[in-house]
């Protein structure tokens, strides 16, 4: 006999901010929806059915008020790998599952690092623009790039998806330093040819493109302020695909304007969208992307798939793939 | 005896100011002395003929280079006095495409030896004609290829994951923040077909590899086993079967009468709805109106240009206005280092000509 459904909520489908048709289809194989939307509108019809929370570019979030009115809540299951968006002690002291979608994000991640260190390097935006203006009557020298193939690639935060973009940049002939809590295996090192940095510093000094790629902690929040920008070479590239809180961006726009860097490539800022007066959206030398490092079709399936598997398991009571426990 | 002359007026310049006794050059007037003075400072140099410094020209960046071993005169001074200068002229130094080596040209450079084109592509240029005038005409391969292969990793990365439209969206206050609007398509594990598997397609399958994309290679001439097998690349006789199988098609190959056209409504209609065409090579390469037609009617999915024809497009071209196209004005090589490095190739193969060496890019016509 087939078992009801467990009843899960999700921010909306459709629209411009729901889940796509095809992402939501393989929600319903598994699980009866109900919209946020639906349930402000009869609280105590759907809040006691939902059994799971499915949580989508922070959507809908994990507030006290509507965790508390969902009695039966086993698990909230997070698309994305990323979890500094969730208070974790909070949610668990309820007797809430967390879990995420570590993996699967990796190499959509890595793939869109290595697009901006390529597109900044080169001018892609910029050419792109005048390629196409109405006014372009000739080519302006200064689309002159700076070198990728054999230049120096600093990864700040070495871990899956840090080596992946390790694993890319090795085609490119690039020298790899990179710096990490705790240093990677020989054989790791070997098989990207980077060399550690216990100083970051160190790498900042050494880089010609320095790529952000670790998770926001208490210890990673302005991890980039004005000391280490001043650190890094005036022809350098800063890259952020972590989050915005990450760097300081005050400092980093100040490091912008005056040229103690060259330029910057964020597909993370803080907050996201920025406010269009922002003065990073002012600057010719930054490259910015709305949070796009998981947006493909291929990549946000999977992680569809693995919220669903983390929510199936929870709902039956079995240990969770990927439950985010405490450190 | 007027070279003696000279080599004792150079003596005088640089080392330590000498006797009267190498003075005498008394046949000489003072003014001509200063003349000969200066001739012998620079008379080595040959006489090179550029576009100009700036503009459409060289970067100013590079001048020392070519300042180093040439007398250079840039075209719009030439033509002030083309009589006076055309005569002195051995090379030609060329850079985008100009100065243009036409008849018009070249009939005012009878010591012209030499036209030394900067860029590994010489399909603007009439070989047979050149050359049958005396005039050997070189490129550069060779230090072009990183810079190329990595625009064209640039170029397939910034449209498979819409980075300029991404941009766009983040700074535009006319363009609506709606992040799920960019929906990419996948880099990592897709097929990478390059038609051209030379210098530069080599590398780009290099670059795929890295990415762990599945290589296929169309070319004249199969690669040996183990230039296959370093990039883990397959070999794919029949283009027709690689433009089936592929995601993102490239094109690295030289422009000649067999490619021209190669890319037209067939091959395109043979290309997954879902793939992406990069042109790194000419624009002749592919036929501009099929590939219109092609991404209008979704036949593709999109495109990315570093090259049009011609470059660059008039400005209500069909091209400029579609949303899946990404276009570059031909910036494959402008970096500073690769741009340094063509034009000290340049010199190197004027001057290897001019001192009857053995030269080290000479294209000669088939």
């Amino acid at each position: 006999m087939e078992e009801e459904k467990a009843w899960a909520l999700v921010s909306e489908l459709g629209g411009d901010h729901g889940y796509l048709e095809e992402m939501a289809d393989i929600l319903k194989q598994h699980f009866q929806l109900v919209c946020y939307r639906e349930l402000l509108q009869n609280p105590a019809l759907h809040g006691p059915k939902i059994q799971v929370l499915f949580m989508w570019k922070y959507f809908p979030a994990a507030e006290p008020w509507l965790l508390r009115s969902l009695p039966s809540l086993k698990v909230v299951a997070s698309g994305g790998v990323g979890t500094d968006h969730l208070d974790v002690p909070f949610i668990n002291s309820l007797g809430v599952k967390v879990a995420n979608t570590p993996g699967v994000v990796s190499d959509a991640s890595a793939d869109l690092a290595m697009g901006l260190l390529l597109a900044s390097a080169r001018k892609i935006l910029d050419a792109h623009r005048i390629a196409v203006d109405p006014k372009t009557v000739h080519i302006p020298q200064s689309l002159m790039g700076v070198e990728v193939t054999g230049s120096t690639l600093g990864i700040v935060g070495m871990g899956e998806i840090g080596y992946k973009i390790a694993q890319r940049s090795k085609g490119f002939e690039m020298k790899i330093l990179y710096h990490n809590r705790t240093r990677r295996s020989v054989g790791d090192e070997q098989a990207v040819g980077a060399g550690y940095c216990r100083s970051l510093d160190d790498l900042l000094r050494r880089s010609d493109f320095v790529v952000i790629v670790v998770k926001l902690t208490s210890d990673t929040t302005g991890l980039i302020g004005h000391r280490e920008l001043s650190l890094m070479k005036p022809t350098a590239t800063l890259v952020n695909i972590s989050r915005g809180q990450v760097v300081d961006q005050d400092a980093l726009v100040e490091a912008l304007q005056s040229g103690r860097i060259r330029a910057a490539a964020l597909d993370v800022t803080h907050p996201e969208p920025l406010p269009r007066d922002h003065p990073l959206l002012g600057l010719p030398n930054v490259l910015i992307t709305p949070h796009i490092g998981i947006s493909t079709y291929d990549t946000a399936r999977a992680i569809v798939e693995k919220m669903v598997e983390n929510a199936l398991a929870a709902v039956k009571g079995l240990p969770l793939p990927n439950e985010v426990k405490l450190q | 005896m007027q070279s003696l002359c000279y080599i004792r007026c150079v003596r005088r310049l640089w080392g330590p100011v000498q006797s009267s006794r190498l003075l005498k050059v008394t046949h000489m007037h003072r003014s001509s002395r200063q003349l000969q003075h200066k001739k012998v400072m620079e008379d080595n140099k040959p006489w090179a003929l550029i576009s100009e410094v700036g503009e459409l020209g060289y970067i100013e960046e590079v001048m020392d280079i070519l300042k180093q071993h040439f007398h250079i005169i840039c075209h719009k001074d030439f033509l002030q006095n083309s009589l006076l200068h055309g005569p002195k002229i051995q090379a030609i130094l060329m850079w985008e495409n100009l100065p243009a080596a036409e008849p018009s040209l070249l009939r005012l450079l009878p010591s012209l030896k030499v036209l030394a084109n900067g860029g590994v592509g010489i399909d603007h240029l009439d070989l047979p004609y050149i050359t049958s005038l005396g005039v050997k005409v070189t490129n550069t391969p060779g230090v072009v290829s990183d810079a190329t292969a990595d625009i064209a990793m640039g170029l397939l990365l910034a449209s498979a994951r819409r980075i300029v439209e991404g941009h766009q969206m983040v700074a535009d206050p006319n363009i609506a923040y709606i992040a799920q609007n960019l929906m990419g398509v996948e880099v990592t594990g897709s097929t990478l077909g390059i038609i051209g598997m030379g210098h530069i397609g080599c590398k780009i399958a290099q670059r795929g590899k890295g990415f762990d994309m599945k290589i296929l290679y169309h070319n004249r001439s199969r690669r040996s086993v183990e230039d296959e097998q370093a990039v883990g690349a397959s070999y794919r006789e029949n283009m027709d079967d690689l433009l089936k199988e592929s995601d993102f098609v490239m094109l690295a190959v030289n422009l000649t009468p067999e490619t021209t056209g190669l890319i037209s409504h067939r091959e395109l209609s043979l290309m997954k709805p879902t793939a992406t065409l990069v042109n790194i090579s000419r624009g002749l390469v592919v036929d501009q109106d099929a590939l219109v037609k092609a991404l209008r009617s979704g036949t593709i999915r999109a495109a990315a240009l570093d090259v049009t024809h011609p470059e660059p497009l008039p400005r209500d071209h069909p091209l400029l206005g579609l949303p899946n196209v990404l276009i570059t004005p031909h910036v494959g090589t402008n970096t500073y280092a690769t741009t340094r490095k063509m034009v000290q190739k340049m010199a190197d193969n004027a001057l290897a000509v001019l001192n009857g060496q053995s030269i080290p890019n000479e294209v000669k016509p088939k």
